[in-house]
């Protein structure tokens, strides 16, 4: 099902031509009200006109996570404070959050691209939709919220925690589809194998899932202990919150709302261009945001795009599943790792859940990396003898593919924090 | 000397396998779990490894027992072992286990041995690669 035909399957050519349109009137918008990018043009010793195609976009600067917080909280505003209908905030694990606030338009732009985004995951008006992701200064909430509400879904505004109840409101309201992030669907599944509850006998079909990077196995995973298929999506508080992209049932990458978000791939070193196909940063520009438009953000999130048709219909560029960050890479001995590639090995070791914990240390100046993974009962054996083989079996595919020494621990289940919200994987305790 | 060949008590029965983190309180933990069902203990042994244990143990109701120490979070499962009895005298072990099982071809996974209340006897538990042979050997 695709909710809005004009846009999600207009023909490039039309397409390019809206989106450089759009991208003129936003970067003469930002260059007139926001002395940030005024000054950010003129030390390129460019304006807005310097741009005549979209392949001009490169010589445009980035904006930054930093540049969010030098101009926290409202110095990136493009529009008087009276005309703000609300406003968000991320989590600001890193310091302060990033602030964003929304015009009366830019919450029926996000209202918008959220019924794409949750049709094309495949919710319809006729779903009981229960959304877990957190309500309040967080972006999931509210945005999947109004989606489903305007997709025509019965929305129960559960948000997270409480998982009894999450459980107990599935069974008894009979929730076809569960938003939430990855890992709560899988402390759901758990939850209700404690209690002895089938999720196979409740009507949950679909979980949209999203804001934290996972796996392809992660999702194997998730399918196996809950009766859903788990669909990714993607967005981030910077650019609009969810509603940037989401996969259609095909499952072949994320369809990228183009009308509204202009994608680029960038060398996260060099910041140069990369072509289609090409795994890089990801560099998102906003078309039609009003009160906080942002010009070539750079994401931090590594993925690549692909123009290739979709079966689905759509003609918008697709980006494959966020494989890592470039702020999570951790440089272990100069190697650069992401929790995701050790996340990808060991799922792959049967029997293996995907309750992990990366720890980094440092020794005599060496750095060490130590992996903790929680003994299910499907692991586990009597015999000293194959726990010893299982340990020394993760040891090696990890250092196979990341080429540097790691030290496996084997834990009793749940002694690594399940968190609601984001997980935590990664604990890196050098001190340099 | 040669024991007396006679037929001897042995019996495949389960045993209780316990994951356990070399953490201090945790072996506690477990051990209230069992006191708590009125479970006893008829035969423990741990094998330890750097960061973990692995504590096997015979209980009176080992299905019950095991059931409760997973509900308390660990991992736990049931293992079918070989129970025997063999004549607490020297050599008894050696002449009445590990020969014949040799003889035949069996590889002891691991075992532990402790005594009987019966005058002159000893239990010893036995985990082996073929557990139905094994049966057989030690039951000549």
């Amino acid at each position: 099902m695709i909710w809005n035909s004009k846009y999600e399957t207009m023909p490039r050519g039309e397409l390019e031509a809206l989106q450089l349109e759009r991208l003129k009137a936003q970067l003469s918008r930002v260059y007139e009200k926001v002395p940030f990018y005024r000054h950010a043009f003129q030390q390129q010793g460019m304006t807005p006109d310097s741009i005549r195609t979209l392949a001009d976009m490169s010589k445009i600067p980035f904006t930054t996570k930093q540049d969010f917080r030098d101009n926290y909280p409202f110095g990136l505003l493009t529009v008087p404070l009276e005309q703000v209908c609300r406003i968000h905030a991320s989590s600001g694990t890193t310091g302060k959050p990033v602030v964003a606030p929304y015009t009366a338009n830019d919450l029926r732009m996000w209202t918008e691209v959220m019924a794409r985004t949750l049709t094309c995951a495949g919710v319809t008006k006729d779903d009981v939709m229960q959304n877990a992701y957190g309500y309040g200064l967080f972006t999931g909430g509210l945005g999947f919220h109004y989606g489903g509400e305007r997709v025509g879904a019965a929305v129960i505004p559960t948000s997270t925690g409480n998982t009894k109840r999450q459980l107990m409101l599935i069974q008894d309201v009979g929730t076809t589809v569960i938003t939430c992030t990855p890992s709560y669907t899988l402390i759901l599944a758990e939850a209700a194998a404690e209690i002895g509850m089938d999720l196979r006998l409740t009507k949950l079909r679909l979980g949209v899932c999203g804001a934290e990077p996972w796996s392809e196995q992660m999702r194997a995973e998730i399918e196996a202990k809950l009766p859903i298929k788990a669909m990714d999506i993607y967005g981030l508080t910077e650019v609009v919150g969810p509603g940037v992209s989401v996969e259609c049932p095909h499952r072949c990458g994320m369809h990228i709302f183009e009308d509204h978000f202009l994608p680029e791939v960038v060398d996260p070193q060099t910041g140069a261009p990369l072509p289609l196909g090409q795994k890089g940063e990801l560099v998102l520009t906003t078309l039609t945001k009003e009160a906080l438009p942002v010009i070539r953000f750079r994401t931090r999130d590594i993925a690549s795009l692909s123009s290739e048709p979709c079966q689905c219909g759509r003609t918008l560029v697709r980006m494959t599943k966020v494989t890592g960050r470039t702020d999570d890479m951790l440089k272990i001995r100069g190697v650069n790792v992401f929790p995701s590639q050790i996340e990808s090995i060991l799922l792959q070791v049967e029997g293996v859940e995907p309750h992990y914990m990366i720890i980094v240390d440092r020794e005599r100046h060496l750095d060490d990396l130590e992996i903790w993974i929680e003994v299910s009962e499907a692991v586990f054996s009597d015999e000293m003898r194959k726990m010893e083989a299982l340990q020394k079996k993760v040891k090696d595919e990890v250092e196979a593919t990341l080429g540097i020494g790691v030290r496996i621990k084997l834990v009793e289940p749940r002694s690594i924090a399940r968190t609601e919200g984001k997980a935590k994987r990664v604990m890196d305790r050098r001190e340099l | 000397m040669t024991p007396r060949a006679e037929r001897r008590q042995t019996m495949k029965i389960k045993q209780v396998s316990v994951f356990v983190e070399n953490k201090p309180g945790r072996l506690v933990e477990m051990l209230e779990v069992l006191r708590g069902q009125k479970m006893n203990i008829r035969a423990l042994c741990i094998s330890e490894g750097s960061d973990f244990g692995i504590v096997r143990m015979i209980l009176s109701d080992p299905g019950k027992g095991a059931e409760a120490i997973r509900k308390a979070g660990f991992t736990a499962t049931e293992t079918t072992v070989l129970h025997s009895e063999m004549p607490d005298e020297p050599g008894g072990l050696l002449e009445t286990v590990a020969k014949p099982l040799a003889e035949a071809g069996i590889n002891l996974e691991y075992f532990y041995a402790f005594i009987n209340p019966a005058p002159g006897k000893a239990n010893i538990v036995l985990k082996v690669s073929d557990p139905d042979r094994a049966e057989q050997v030690l039951r000549r």
